[in-house]
């Protein structure tokens, strides 16, 4: 299973980095959001994987088992899912005033619109 | 004490703020700060006669060895008193002198800012304040160069000063920490005990070389004197007192501060002496060709910073001593003349040297203390300066290197100040009064008194030094020489060499004053040489610099997203690929791979394929909807591998995004195909190949043995410390409570400013294009 | 007619939902949930509200002005940070009400805390979700 995951942590990565070179904006976005997913599956890699026990403790026992899954990569990912969401919104956002203001999704066309007036 | 030395500071707060007050005729009352710090230090002087070194401490940062720590000795508190003194009188002057300029409560700000960091720097004991202090007068003397900011001129000069003074701060922050690296702490007066541990260390020449490229420039030594002249761009008050009186000295203490330590050696000697000495001649020589009143007083401190580098260079009690007169006399006699200056411009309008003439007919009390400055500038009893010539002359004469030669050069140099002097001091006043300045008038008396106290000053000590010899100039010159000998100041020393070459001086000087006269034919002479100075060679350097930044900023930062991205990912590519054939041994553990379902295995199949179909897909909605996918697909993994909490979250925000995509898409042009074949195929072996190194790093990641430290603890003092039983909600909420504070925080900005982005009208400007 | 069941199972979907990110919120300290998760599924119902029916409808059920959540939820999430502070306690320390409640158990400042973490969860996706629709 490991082995899978980290093929397809490298997947995510590749379609991530290949999407966020093309010069369509919204293929930008869509990049973004897909190297987040595997930068998180990468740190819930990095935790290690364990079936069946998340990190809560039984609702009789005071003390966890001795095998749990990890939760402080959990913790982590779960800050950065919510973090993503802001960012990708005020990204979607700002593509959208992009296209109204200049008129394009190509990248391209917006570097030379600062300078269009001299 | 410390209340003392940051006083500035507070003014430097409050003036912006009740800034009218200080803007009307209450701006003279600002003068009682100086002129009480100036009282304050004078109560000193009894302690520090006696031989004593006070020391003021105050912790601020002594986890990392940083604190306020004040020393108070002779040579601070001749600085201190010269700063505060001074001070007082140019913080008068400048109240009716600045009275119109709109910006007077900033000026005042920045003056006591410069007041404070100055003071703080002469009694700073620890290396680190120091050097805070240090920078502080040069950002100051920054805003004052600058101050009259709608001047391009103005603002040029400032940027130079700021580089060149900046790049000596850089050195001095090197060269301190090689010394705190070596002694092992930051206080200089501990350090003082140390003895001779740096002559004989390897890095003694580094060391030495940093402190003299900091020192000279911010003294303005050769070759990097040329900031000095540009910083006349200031208002006069700024150029009597930072760029005469007090900040240019600030390479000189920081020299003599530091020549118990690292002096007393024949590279720090030699270099001292050749470069004051290259200096003072020099400058001098070109003070002399100027028609500009106050080019000539620039090029006349440059020359006698030099001089006292020059001294310091020489390296002997007798040396020290005559610096530390001429320290003082130099401040009087130049500040009277800098204030006269000003008056002069104020009055008449014009600086230039040749169309002033007869204006002792108007303003008697002016001529006057030009008359006193000129007298002490040239070393004419009953003068200091007299004193302080003959004392320059009998330390030049007593060297053990070179006599003759640096006697020569020291009477040179002094016969073209007496020249310029006389342009500055007597030049206007005498003669016949043109027409055009019949009614001219004296100024207010906050203007003429400041100069005349100078002048009188310079006499005063002239007619008796035994006022200033054991209050303050033992103690200074004891502070930098190991041991002082019996001296006393005084006007008379009988006939002998030393009065004879004081004759020469002064026969010689005036002999040119009344030979010699200031022209544009001379300015045009020099002119030929200007490629070759030192300010056209560094202006060079900087257009290089910028031609150079230019090219690599368009490389690198040319404004293409993708071609950041891309410079950024093949780089992390390479750094990557190196660690991973160099490092890596791939031997994968598979007993602690976990095993299979066929759940899962369909998982990861639909996993991959959306993955593909997102980036091939040429439909919009189909990308999104795969985007989709792939969300919900790890969101099974989170639930197959114990993760409850992230498959929650995952599930809604996946959700949420989807929805948010969408509401957008369709305002979105459709996908256009902007890029050929040739560049597709080259993004995605880069992406490809970037990808396999992280699969390899994270197989790599997993096989390590992984440090659960931090995990046990909260596993084990999650229901023991905060009583809850889901330890991922535990550390959200309780053990890094601070970070989620700060995630609401930055989600709520980032809602703010989608809000902004879609709500704020369009202005004008986006409405044309 | 799809409309229809739509919007009728909407109309009971919303109250079970909010009551159910409401569960989540006060279980989170010792089962699976929390703020963040109770305050999305809570932003989920309202969106789905809005789509059944329209955002005006939404707006009027909702009352008050959902921008509102932000800055209170902050305040409640700041609140709760500082209260062990009147108690001589460093910040953020957790206080507890020694009292077990059905379903959330023990009471504490931690609970205050996630509720304003909900709040602002809340606040945030719904202002993203309808300033974005409004605009489109």
């Amino acid at each position: 299973m490991e082995i899978i995951l980290s093929v397809i942590i490298g997947l995510l990565y590749s379609a991530g980095i290949y999407l966020m070179l093309r010069r369509s904006l919204i293929k930008l976005v869509i990049g973004l959001v897909l190297l987040g997913n595997g930068v998180n599956l990468l740190i819930f890699l990095m935790g290690g994987l364990v079936k069946g026990r998340p990190p809560i403790i039984s609702a009789t026992a005071e003390n966890i088992g001795l095998i749990y899954a990890d939760p402080v990569p959990q913790a982590l990912i779960l800050t950065a899912i919510v973090i993503s969401f802001g960012l990708q919104s005020f990204a979607i956002v700002l593509i959208k005033r992009a296209y109204i203001v200049v008129g394009t999704d190509d990248l391209d066309k917006m570097h030379s619109t600062e300078e269009e007036d001299d | 004490m410390l209340l003392a030395v940051l006083s500035g500071f507070i003014i430097a707060t409050i003036t912006p703020l009740a800034g009218k007050l200080f803007r009307s005729k209450w701006s003279v009352g600002l003068t009682a700060v100086p002129l009480a710090l100036f009282i304050y230090f004078l109560s000193f002087i009894p302690a520090v006669s006696n031989g004593q070194v006070l020391l003021f401490n105050y912790e601020w940062v002594p986890s990392m060895g940083i604190n306020f720590n004040f020393l108070l000795d002779g040579l601070s508190l001749l600085f201190a008193l010269m700063i505060t003194g001074i001070g007082a009188l140019v913080y008068l002057y400048t109240s009716s002198y600045m009275k119109d300029d709109p910006g007077l409560d900033k000026f005042y700000g920045y003056l006591s800012l410069f007041m404070s960091a100055m003071l703080g720097m002469v009694m700073s004991d620890n290396l680190f304040t120091l050097f805070i202090f240090w920078e502080l007068t040069s950002i100051s003397s920054f805003f004052l160069i600058g101050f009259d900011n709608e001047n391009k001129e103005s603002r040029k000069a400032a940027l130079i000063s700021m580089a060149l003074t900046g790049l000596g701060g850089f050195f001095l922050l090197a060269g301190f920490a090689i010394v705190a690296n070596i002694t092992g702490t930051y206080t200089i007066s501990e350090m003082m005990g140390s003895g001779d541990i740096f002559k004989d260390h390897p890095l003694y020449i580094v060391i030495i070389i940093c402190f003299f490229l900091a020192a000279f420039t911010k003294s303005a030594q050769f070759p990097f004197h040329f900031w000095l002249p540009g910083a006349m761009k200031a208002p006069t008050p700024v150029s009597t007192y930072l760029h005469s009186a007090t900040m240019v000295k600030a390479g000189i203490y920081l020299l003599a501060r530091f020549t118990p330590l690292l002096g007393d050696h024949i590279y720090w000697n030699n270099t001292l002496m050749i470069v004051g000495g290259i200096t003072m001649v020099y400058a001098a020589f070109h003070s002399i060709l100027k028609k500009d009143l106050k080019e000539i007083l620039a090029y006349s401190t440059i020359s006698a910073l030099g001089m006292l580098v020059f001294l310091l260079g020489l390296g002997h009690a007798e040396a020290f001593i005559a610096m530390a007169v001429f320290i003082v006399v130099h401040a009087l006699y130049k500040a009277t003349l800098f204030l006269i200056t000003g008056i002069l411009d104020h009055e008449t309008g014009t600086r230039d040297i040749n169309r002033l003439s007869g204006l002792r007919k108007v303003m008697m009390p002016l001529a006057i203390a030009g008359f006193l400055a000129v007298l002490s500038n040239s070393g004419i009893p009953p003068s200091f300066g007299f004193v302080g010539k003959d004392l320059i002359y009998s330390a030049t004469l007593h060297s053990e290197t070179l006599a003759i030669f640096i006697t020569v050069a020291a009477v040179v140099t002094n016969i073209f100040l007496l020249y310029s002097s006389f342009l500055a001091g007597i030049k206007p006043f005498a003669g016949k009064l043109p027409s055009e300045y019949k009614d001219v008038h004296m100024p207010d008396w906050r203007m003429w008194v400041p100069p005349l106290i100078c002048g009188i000053a310079g006499i005063v000590f002239g007619i008796f030094p035994m006022l200033a010899e054991g209050s303050i100039i033992r103690p200074a010159v004891s502070a930098i020489a190991p041991e002082v000998p019996e001296f006393h100041l005084q006007l008379w020393h009988g006939f002998n060499t030393v009065l004879g070459l004081s004759a020469i001086t002064i026969i010689v000087g005036i002999l040119l004053y009344v030979i010699f006269k200031p022209n544009d034919r001379h300015n045009a002479w020099m002119n030929k040489f200007e490629s070759f100075s030192p300010k056209s060679i560094a202006a060079g350097v900087n257009k290089l610099f910028m031609k150079f930044a230019v090219t690599w900023t368009n490389l690198l930062q040319n404004g293409y997203l993708r071609i950041y991205v891309l410079t950024v990912i093949s780089f992390l590519t390479i750094l990557l690929a190196y660690k991973a054939f160099t490092v890596s041994s791939l031997d994968i553990n598979l007993t602690k791979i976990s095993a299979l379902t066929s759940a899962e295995v369909a998982v990861m199949v639909i996993l991959i394929v959306s993955v593909l179909y997102a980036v091939y897909s040429p439909s919009r909605l189909a990308a999104i909807a795969a985007m989709g996918v792939i969300g919900y697909c790890i969101c099974l993994v989170f639930i197959f591998y114990s993760a409850p909490d992230l498959a929650m979250t995952q599930f809604t925000i996946d959700t949420l995004t989807v929805i948010l995509f969408l509401l957008v898409m369709y305002r979105l042009p459709k996908y256009v195909l902007y890029t050929n074949k040739l560049i597709r195929i080259r993004d995605a072996i880069i992406s490809l190949i970037f990808g396999t190194l992280i699969t390899l790093l994270a197989l790599e990641v997993h096989h390590e043995p992984t440090n659960k430290e931090t995990t046990r603890f909260y596993a084990e003092n999650s229901y023991a410390l905060a009583k809850g039983k889901n330890i991922v909600n535990v550390i959200l909420v309780d053990f890094r409570g601070m970070d989620t504070m700060i995630e609401i925080i930055v989600l709520s900005i980032s809602a703010l400013g989608v809000f902004a982005l879609l709500k704020l009208q369009l202005n004008e400007f986006d409405r044309e294009i | 007619m799809k409309q229809l069941i739509f919007r009728t199972a909407t109309g009971f979907l919303l109250p079970l939902l909010l009551l159910f990110s409401v569960f989540i919120l006060l279980r989170g300290h010792y089962l699976p949930g929390g703020g963040f998760v109770g305050g999305l599924i809570a932003a989920i119902a309202f969106v789905l509200h809005a789509f059944a029916f329209t955002l005006k409808e939404t707006r009027k059920l909702i009352k008050i002005n959902y921008r509102l959540l932000i800055p209170i939820g902050l305040a409640l999430a700041f609140f709760s940070a500082i209260l062990p502070m009147f108690k001589g306690l460093p910040i953020l320390t957790g206080l507890w009400v020694y009292e077990p409640l059905p379903v959330v158990d023990m009471v504490g400042s931690s609970l205050l805390f996630d509720t304003g973490v909900y709040l602002v969860v809340v606040g945030v996706t719904l202002t993203i979700i309808f300033t974005i629709s409004e605009s489109a």
